[in-house]
């Protein structure tokens, strides 16, 4: 064997990792309910190619009400993570010294140590009726009798923010890390004022970063599961949660399959909506941090 | 050639325009001193600009160059001490009120904006109609020789032309002050060498006060009117280059500008205007103390003799005063800048010009030569002051 072989097998065996996870998780699941959700069921155990599943979605109103709700709030909170974690991100990359650096960091990363169901939890715990900021209003007498103040929406953007949080300011913070600091500066020499600079050069500089943060986290938010369960309570209306209906509560695997496609082609949709109105790419933003 | 100061002749029209326009100077600093916790990084430093002229700040890294031109841009207020821009003090003015632009060292031009957006955003700023910016972007784009580069993004110009929007960027505002923080040193030297004539070239243009910060000595030399040398957070001298090269002040600027032999060594005795000073390798030279350093026998001093000023003869005998005998150690040839390394019979090794024509007459190491300098040309400094 010589060494070009033994190159080629190296970088085979590397790759193998990559590959298996892209072929065996990714790529059969999906042609299989790729193939799944084209299938009706016109009798018990007997099923015909045909797309009534996904005509199902269009014809019940139900279902893409739920979809756009799904999709609205979750643009709420990708709008809401990009607001808080801008100024955070700007703070750590370019105002921050060097050790505060690292510590921020730390301190942003901290919440991912929990799993993501005790830090619902946290949330019940503050939120309930009998919860502490309930507990606190009352005590001060700013109200007479227990507040809910949970199963609402405002408590799941709330509680999704939180949870997505980092995924905007890792990207955010590392796009603006890159700029140079004179570049600001120089943006005040020629006569620019704090909202010029911010709006003319921070912005369209941080971009890339904006957009593959904006990405992630509408992403991770429109499939998240168990936060809009656990704090927006039964009703919730999350479109995962009409998927796990169909698949679990209904047994129809079909209709599921079909769902899970529309989220997929409805999601990467809405990315591609806001990379056109951007200007930007997907190789000039996620791929590149 | 080496870092030769410009020509007498336009030496002559600076000096009448400082007299006429004596009144109103650009840029005037007084008595500014600006601390970094313990660290004084400039220290009590004055001077004034006359309007129109090139003026270079010139010391090593580390010297408070950069503090004081960011202080003069906003950027950083001074502890004490006045900063005033066409006679009006600016100390509370913000940077975007400061009618003084920077090229920076890594010029900041904008990677999002292409050529004509970067240029037209100081124009948006003040809130000029659009009409305005189209002509007065193309104008300064002709000024600066570069009409068709409007369209194109930042990162498909080369090295020089990105040098010139950087300042046509800033010209465009027409700035009271220009000042320019060590913009050549990212270049390659060929296109430094250049860019240094067409600096020049454009300060004359523009008619603009150019304030230029650089650790080059050959950049301020050849493009300055004058030179400000900066040590430790200092002003040591301010002068024409000329002055600078033949006149130091202090034992730093005599060693920080151009190429000089450098000695320590002791006073062995003092003769009217001349001096005569015992190396501590033993040689003996005759020199003159440097302006305003007063010396006496037994002081000890460091001495510093400008290569070209030696004069080398080949074979043994020794030609009039100041004579001394030693051996080629090594020639490094460039060219018209080409040095002998002579080895004195003290041990010592000075540094000689040597013109080499690649005939049989060149020196050669190992070489019996002569050197000699004419006292006029050394100059010494009485040691421990400005070091």
């Amino acid at each position: 064997m010589n060494q070009r072989d033994a190159r080629r097998l190296s970088l085979i065996l590397l790759f193998m990792p990559f590959a298996l996870w892209i072929v065996l998780l990714i790529l059969l699941p999906h042609i299989g309910m790729g193939v799944l959700s084209l299938r009706e069921k016109i009798a018990p155990r007997q099923y015909e190619f045909g797309f009534d599943n996904y005509i199902e979605f269009f014809t019940e109103p139900i279902y893409w009400h739920i979809m756009a709700r799904t999709a609205v709030m979750s643009l709420i909170v990708t709008a809401l993570a990009l607001v808080i974690g801008f100024p955070v991100s700007y703070y750590i990359a370019k105002i921050a010294g060097p050790r505060t650096r690292g510590a921020m960091f730390m301190f942003c990363l901290i919440p991912l140590w929990v799993s993501d169901l005790i830090r619902a939890f946290g949330w019940i715990l503050l939120l309930r009726e009998t919860g502490v900021i309930s507990g606190v209003l009352q005590w001060t007498g700013l109200i007479s009798e227990p507040i809910e103040l949970l199963y609402n929406d405002a408590a799941v953007i709330v509680g999704l923010v939180y949870t997505v949080m980092l995924f905007m300011i890792v990207p955010l913070t590392s796009t603006m890390d890159g700029m140079d600091d004179s570049m600001i500066e120089a943006g005040y020499n020629l006569g620019g004022n704090g909202l010029t600079v911010l709006r003319r050069i921070i912005i369209p500089y941080a971009m890339p970063g904006i957009i593959s943060g904006s990405i992630i986290v509408f992403m991770l938010t429109a499939g998240s599961y168990l936060t809009p369960v656990l704090l927006g309570g039964k009703y919730s209306s999350w479109f995962t949660q009409t998927i796990y209906d169909q698949f679990i509560t209904r047994y129809n695997w079909e209709s599921g399959a079909a769902f899970g496609f529309l989220l997929l082609i409805f999601t990467s949709l809405v990315v591609w909506i806001g990379l056109k109105l951007s200007g930007q790419s997907l190789s000039s933003t996620v791929a590149r941090s | 050639m080496r870092g030769r100061p410009p020509t007498c002749q336009h030496n002559a029209i600076q000096a009448g325009r400082h007299v006429t326009d004596s009144a109103v100077s650009d840029l005037e600093c007084s008595n500014v001193c600006k601390n970094f916790g313990s660290v004084q990084a400039v220290k009590d430093v004055s001077f004034e600009i006359p309007s129109g002229s090139f003026f270079s700040i010139l010391g090593p890294s580390g010297c408070g160059k950069t503090t004081l031109m960011r202080m003069i841009a906003g950027f950083e207020e001074p502890d004490s001490g006045d900063i005033s821009i066409k006679g009006r003090s600016v100390l509370n003015v913000p940077p975007n009120r400061r009618n003084v632009k920077m090229v920076f060292q890594h010029l900041a031009l904008f990677p999002m904006m292409n050529v004509f957006e970067n240029i037209a955003y100081g124009l948006r700023c003040i809130g000029a109609d659009r009409d305005e910016i189209k002509r007065k972007v193309q104008d300064v784009l002709n000024r600066v020789a570069l009409p068709d580069v409007g369209g194109r993004e930042i990162h498909q110009l080369s090295g020089g032309q990105k040098q010139r929007i950087a300042i046509a960027r800033c010209m465009v505002l027409d700035p009271d002050v220009l000042l320019l923080d060590e913009p050549l040193g990212a270049l390659d030297l060929k296109l430094r060498e250049a860019m240094k004539i067409e600096l020049k070239l454009l300060q004359h243009q523009f008619d603009t006060t150019f304030v230029y910060i650089t650790h080059d000595q050959s950049e301020a030399l050849v493009m300055s009117d004058r030179v400000a040398v900066m040590n430790n957070g200092r002003f040591e001298q301010i002068g024409s280059p000329q002055d600078l090269y033949h006149h130091p002040k202090t034992a730093f600027v005599a060693g920080f500008v151009g190429d000089s032999n450098r000695w320590t060594g002791r006073v062995s005795a003092v003769q009217g205007e001349e001096v005569m000073v015992e190396t501590d390798g033993g040689m003996n030279a005759r020199c003159r103390p440097g302006e305003g350093a007063s010396v006496a026998a037994g002081d000890t001093v460091t001495l510093f003799v400008r290569p070209e000023f030696v004069h080398l003869t080949q074979g043994r005998e020794a030609l009039g005063e100041n004579s001394l005998q030693g051996r080629v150690d090594n020639l490094l040839f460039n060219g018209a800048n080409s040095r002998a390394l002579v080895r004195m019979g003290s041990g010592e090794l000075v540094e000689v010009d040597v013109t080499l024509t690649g005939g049989a007459d060149d020196v050669k190491p190992t070489d019996d030569v002569a050197l000699s300098w004419s006292a006029e040309n050394a100059i010494c400094f009485p040691s421990g002051e400005g070091r």
